[in-house]
């Protein structure tokens, strides 16, 4: 047995390889929204959070680095096995009747949808963030970044939609991934299919929460 | 009851297929799905035309040999049911269905609704099999088997083969069919053995002959006219990485 071969060209390789890379990703996610969340605690909270993490630069970097292998991983095994997917069907049914839920129908565009919005959230707010104030202890003011950001209804109307995307992409994949993993047999398949359920609604909820406070009038005092 | 069929109809492999209009006349509810076909192609080899070709053997749901999507479905809607065991009780007088053939890279068209499954038998000659000679059939009992393996090889052991789960599948993959053969004899004492190198060797070739990958959207579950669960999916992919960590370990 190569070994390359059995991980990285097979088909349960690569299914493999994003199984686990989604997982950790969805670990990414969890805490992204956790920490992003007390924003409903005030400016104090949530700028106090931001230098909380930039106070430990290379935990930062090596979780960035981990981060961006994964997406890395993710995306070069969804488009591989996509793609085989596709030539392993040239012609298609006349009649075509799914059983097929339209989450996983959809993968590929929820995915690759939710790409193009991490790219430019990370523009938005890492990378060149347009605001670059301080509040009053010398902080990067996160609080009024994110405010400033969402008052504008089409930088929220794209993170609603990603975020409404990313939860569609996760009630499956979420359940998926297991399968994948080889875990998903007798009572925990159905235990999987709540859980990706569950998670699927709280990433909704929560990520969801923040743009459409901000454009209710949330943290408009900063301004 | 007088049905209209949209019939896929193809000479061979090279040349291009299309659908044809049939009627079928005075079809009984009390045929099974193949015995209508059998009918129209009698009237159609009356008027001197070439009969539909399309699949049987045992008809009676039994070896996997009928092949057909009806309106969309592989062996039609019912559930656990194969095309020869449908009964036409569950179509309506003046219906029109669409009759197409399995649709995969890896099963190419040999005639009409026929198609060349051959794909399956190398996958199975490349690991399904158990290489000690057996001898003469051992009494039972001889070894003991835990009822819970025996019964879920046995659930595994149903597998006819038809191609049901790749026709249904989005992206044709053929993984319930290769993960109920890995698992009916991985998980017996006699089959154990050699567990490791029959799923690397049976995975191997499914993915050489071209089939797709699993998205567990569980459309192949809901076809198969044997019920196989998708459960054995995941037995495979955890076989295959016990298999390819241990092989790693013992090349190092
Ligand atoms: C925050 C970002 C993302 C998370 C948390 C995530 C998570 C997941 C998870 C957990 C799975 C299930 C894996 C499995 O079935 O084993 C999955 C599947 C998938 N992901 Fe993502 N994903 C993300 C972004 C993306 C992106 C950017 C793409 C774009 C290419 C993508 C494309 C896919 C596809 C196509 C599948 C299904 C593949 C299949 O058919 O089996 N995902 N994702
Ligand atoms: S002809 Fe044997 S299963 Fe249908």
């Amino acid at each position: 047995m190569n070994i390359y071969h059995a991980i990285f060209r097979s088909s349960l390789g690569k299914k493999f390889i994003m199984g686990l890379s989604g997982l950790a990703l969805v670990g990414f996610v969890v805490g992204h929204m956790v920490g992003n969340l007390q924003i409903f605690l005030g400016q104090e909270k949530i700028n106090a959070y931001g230098a909380f993490l930039k106070s430990m630069p290379k935990l930062l970097w090596a979780a960035r680095i981990g981060l961006l292998a994964c997406v890395g991983l993710h995306i070069w095994s969804a488009i591989a096995l996509v793609r085989e997917n596709r030539r392993a069907r040239p012609v298609a049914y006349q009649v075509t009747r799914s059983t097929a839920s339209f989450a996983s129908r959809t993968m590929i565009w929820s995915g690759l949808i939710v790409l193009s919005f991490i790219v430019y959230h990370l523009f938005d707010f890492t990378i060149t963030p347009e605001f670059k104030g301080v509040d009053e202890s010398g902080r990067h003011d996160i609080y009024k970044m994110v405010i400033l950001s969402f008052s504008h209804p089409l930088s929220a109307g794209f993170y609603i939609l990603a975020n409404t995307l990313l939860a569609i992409h996760l009630s499956h994949g979420f359940q998926s991934l297991f399968q994948s993993l080889g875990l998903s047999t007798g009572r925990f398949r159905h235990w999987f299919q709540s859980l990706a359920l569950v998670l699927g609604w709280l990433i909704f909820v929560g990520n969801v929460s923040i743009p459409t406070a901000v454009l209710l009038g949330f943290g408009k005092e900063v301004l | 009851m007088n049905l209209t069929l949209k019939v896929w109809r193809q000479k061979n492999a090279d040349e291009p297929g299309q659908f044809v209009s049939y009627q079928a006349k005075g079809i009984s509810q009390d045929m099974s799905f193949l015995e209508m076909l059998d009918v129209v192609n009698e009237s159609l080899m009356t008027e001197g035309q070439e009969p539909i070709a399309f699949d049987s053997d045992c008809r009676e749901g039994i070896c996997g040999t009928c092949s057909v999507v009806i309106n969309g479905a592989p062996h039609g809607e019912q559930k656990a049911t194969t095309a020869c065991q449908l009964h036409m009780r569950h179509f309506n007088d003046g219906e029109t269905i669409t009759i197409e053939p399995w649709r995969a890279k890896p099963f190419p068209v040999i005639r009409d609704l026929r198609v060349d499954r051959s794909a399956f038998d190398r996958i199975i000659q490349s690991g399904g099999f158990i290489s000690a000679s057996t001898g003469g059939a051992p009494d039972a009992n001889a070894i003991p088997i835990p009822k819970p393996d025996a019964d879920t090889a046995m659930d595994a052991a149903q597998c006819i083969g038809c191609g049901a789960c790749v026709a249904a599948c989005k992206n044709a993959s053929a993984m319930l069919f290769v993960s109920a053969k890995v698992s009916h004899l991985g998980v017996l004492p006699q089959g154990k053995v050699e567990k490791d190198r029959r799923v690397l060797a049976m995975v191997n070739q499914m993915d050489k002959e071209g089939f797709g990958n699993c998205t567990v959207t569980g459309s192949c579950e809901a076809a198969c006219p044997k019920e196989i669960s998708l459960d054995f999916i995941s037995r495979m992919n955890r076989d295959y990485a016990a298999a390819v960590v241990k092989s790693a370990w013992n090349q190092s």
